[in-house]
């Protein structure tokens, strides 16, 4: 039973992982959470959603024409909202943010709000493709496995080995010694906010099938990833990462052997705990700037 | 006589409704290396971040050529691409890049290979000590190797025009002299260099020309010798004495003789 219990953990703690992953690329860059990530999540699995039912695309094209738009759906909250406030504090980008979020929550109310909506990946959730004395695997546990373990390793090379990964973190520890260095800060922030969408669409994709599809689908997977950022540290790729991992975990444990009714409370009580006791997540190098 | 590579004309700036610059004039001529000095909040940081287009919407008034095109209102990056390299007062280097990583974002604008190759081996040959620190981060490099990263960073991107800001600042001697020795080499190496500087005594030896900024203003300048021989120069700047008097009010004259 353990065997099964850490297996759908890691299946839904990768998931967190992607959205944690998600909201630290923006965080990192503008020094505030995107809450409209939830719902940018939302859309673009709705768009993944027409394309696969109402035009009968192949998986395959249905997943790029997602990653297409939830790319300029990043780069459209950057170059259309974000950008424009004059010398923004970081409550007025958080403001914008929402701002964008109720937007997004709003149209998916009026196009798709009314029926309950199932999406249909090329995986079943019933399949069983693996399995031994301690744990069986469906075929949708797999792929979700899969294109999660896909999604980070491209975006951890992407950051640590291209030219585009060196100008985005150049321009998260410091805007102004960017330009001086002939770095377009703005294109590479309206970028990365590109990227992060990307990695929610996905994240958005695989938990569609677990949950239904409805403007409000992301609620809950989004404040797990924002506590798995948080217990990560926020601003490291691997702790975000493992603090996905670990949430998955902690959260089927607890649902296991302590309370299923409380188990949505756990991702709750650990940012407190976290903001608590050690802000800047468990896996945060310190870091002391020499003066 | 050489040609005018930076030609800044009037230009005010203003940080809100203060205005921080009141009109500031000078020009650089090509192959030379020529020093701004001035006290604290004189507007010296003030005037290079404006040539850099740091500031939004500055400078308010005024124009700025670069080898005779207008720069003033461009974005940074645009200047940066048209041959201005910045070492900025502070150093400003990426904490939490490696020493690579961040000679490598100076050579962001570049694509050829082995050209940036051997710049960053001449930048080892420059700064040696970088060259064994390549894989440590930035932000637990000593002040003074911070600063020879900040240099090679600037150079990376084959700068005409080097802006440096400071560059002694914080350092020790040893570490300043070897400094101010690198300064000529990359003249030596076809870049013009205006150096912004509070130690009047170092700055004038390397410079060629000199400028001298008080409240907002430039108030004297002319070449590096004929100011080293200025015996207000003297008194402020390089901490000789040349007379006894009532000490208040004879610096009050002679700063109202150049405001
Ligand atoms: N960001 C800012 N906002 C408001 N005022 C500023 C700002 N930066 C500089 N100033 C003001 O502008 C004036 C010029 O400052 P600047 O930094 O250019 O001086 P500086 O000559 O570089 O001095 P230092 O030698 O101490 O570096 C000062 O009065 C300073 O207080
Ligand atoms: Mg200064």
């Amino acid at each position: 039973m353990l065997g099964q219990l850490i297996v759908s953990s890691l299946v839904v703690g990768s998931i967190y992982a992607l959205l944690a992953l998600a909201m630290s690329i923006t965080y990192k860059a503008s020094e505030v959470p995107n809450f409209a990530q939830g719902e940018m999540a939302m859309i673009s699995t709705f768009m993944a959603f027409v394309m696969l039912s109402s035009y009968g695309l192949p998986f395959y094209a249905a997943m790029l024409i997602t990653v297409v738009f939830a790319f300029v759906l990043g780069l459209l909250l950057e170059f259309l909202f974000l950008r424009r406030a004059k010398m923004p504090t970081p409550l007025n980008l958080i403001v914008i943010t929402i701002g964008f979020q109720l937007m997004l929550y709003g149209f998916a109310g009026w196009k798709w709000g009314s029926d309950q909506r199932q999406i249909n990946l090329p995986f079943s959730e019933s399949k069983v493709i693996f399995q031994n004395d301690i744990f069986a695997l469906t075929e949708l546990n797999l792929a979700t496995l899969i294109i999660a373990v896909v999604v980070l390793v491209v975006i951890y090379l992407l950051i640590q080995r291209t030219k585009l990964g060196l100008a985005m973190k150049a321009c998260q520890q410091n805007i102004n010694a960017s330009r001086m260095n002939g770095i377009s800060a703005n294109r590479i922030m309206a970028i990365t906010f590109g990227i992060s969408s990307v990695v929610g669409a996905m994240a958005g994709i695989l938990v569609a099938p677990i949950l239904t599809l409805d403007p409000s689908m992301m609620w809950d997977p989004l404040l797990k990833g924002f506590a798995a950022a948080v217990l990560g540290g926020m601003k490291s790729l691997h702790g975000v990462v493992i603090g996905g991992l670990l949430l998955g975990l902690v959260e089927n444990l607890f649902g296991f052997y302590i309370s299923i009714e409380f188990k949505s409370v756990v991702a709750f009580a650990i940012i407190v705990l976290i903001l608590y006791f050690k802000p800047s997540g468990l896996f945060d190098k310190h870091y002391v700037r020499k003066v | 006589m050489a040609e005018t590579i930076l030609q800044v004309s009037n230009i005010e700036t203003y940080y809100d409704k203060v205005r921080a610059l009141h009109g500031v004039s000078f020009e650089i001529k090509e192959g030379s290396i020529t020093a701004i000095l001035g006290n604290n909040g004189a507007g010296k940081t003030t005037t290079l971040n404006t040539v850099m287009g740091l500031l939004d919407d500055q400078p308010d008034k005024g124009t700025i050529h670069f080898s005779g095109e207008r720069i003033d209102g461009k974005d940074t990056e645009k200047i940066v691409a048209k041959g201005i390299g910045y070492v900025p007062e502070g150093r400003e280097v990426f904490d939490e890049l490696t020493v690579k990583e961040n000679l490598l974002v100076g050579a962001y604008l570049r694509k050829d290979r082995k050209g940036i190759q051997e710049d960053l081996d001449k930048m080892f040959s420059f700064f040696p000590v970088l060259k064994d620190r390549l894989q440590q981060q930035a932000g637990t490099l000593s002040g003074g190797e911070q600063q020879m990263l900040a240099i090679s960073r600037a150079l990376m991107n084959r700068p005409k025009l080097l802006l440096m800001d400071e560059p002694s600042l914080g350092l020790s001697p040893a570490l300043v002299k070897m400094i101010f020795d690198i300064i000529p080499m990359i003249r030596d190496e076809g870049i013009t260099v205006l150096l912004v500087e509070q130690n009047a005594n170092m700055a004038l030896k390397v410079a060629d020309f000199g400028y001298i900024m008080e409240n907002g203003r430039f108030v004297t300048s002319g070449t590096a010798k004929s100011l080293q021989e200025d015996e207000d120069v003297k008194e402020f700047y390089l901490g000789i004495k040349t007379e006894v008097s009532v000490k208040g009010q004879q610096r009050y004259k002679r700063k109202r003789r150049w405001g």
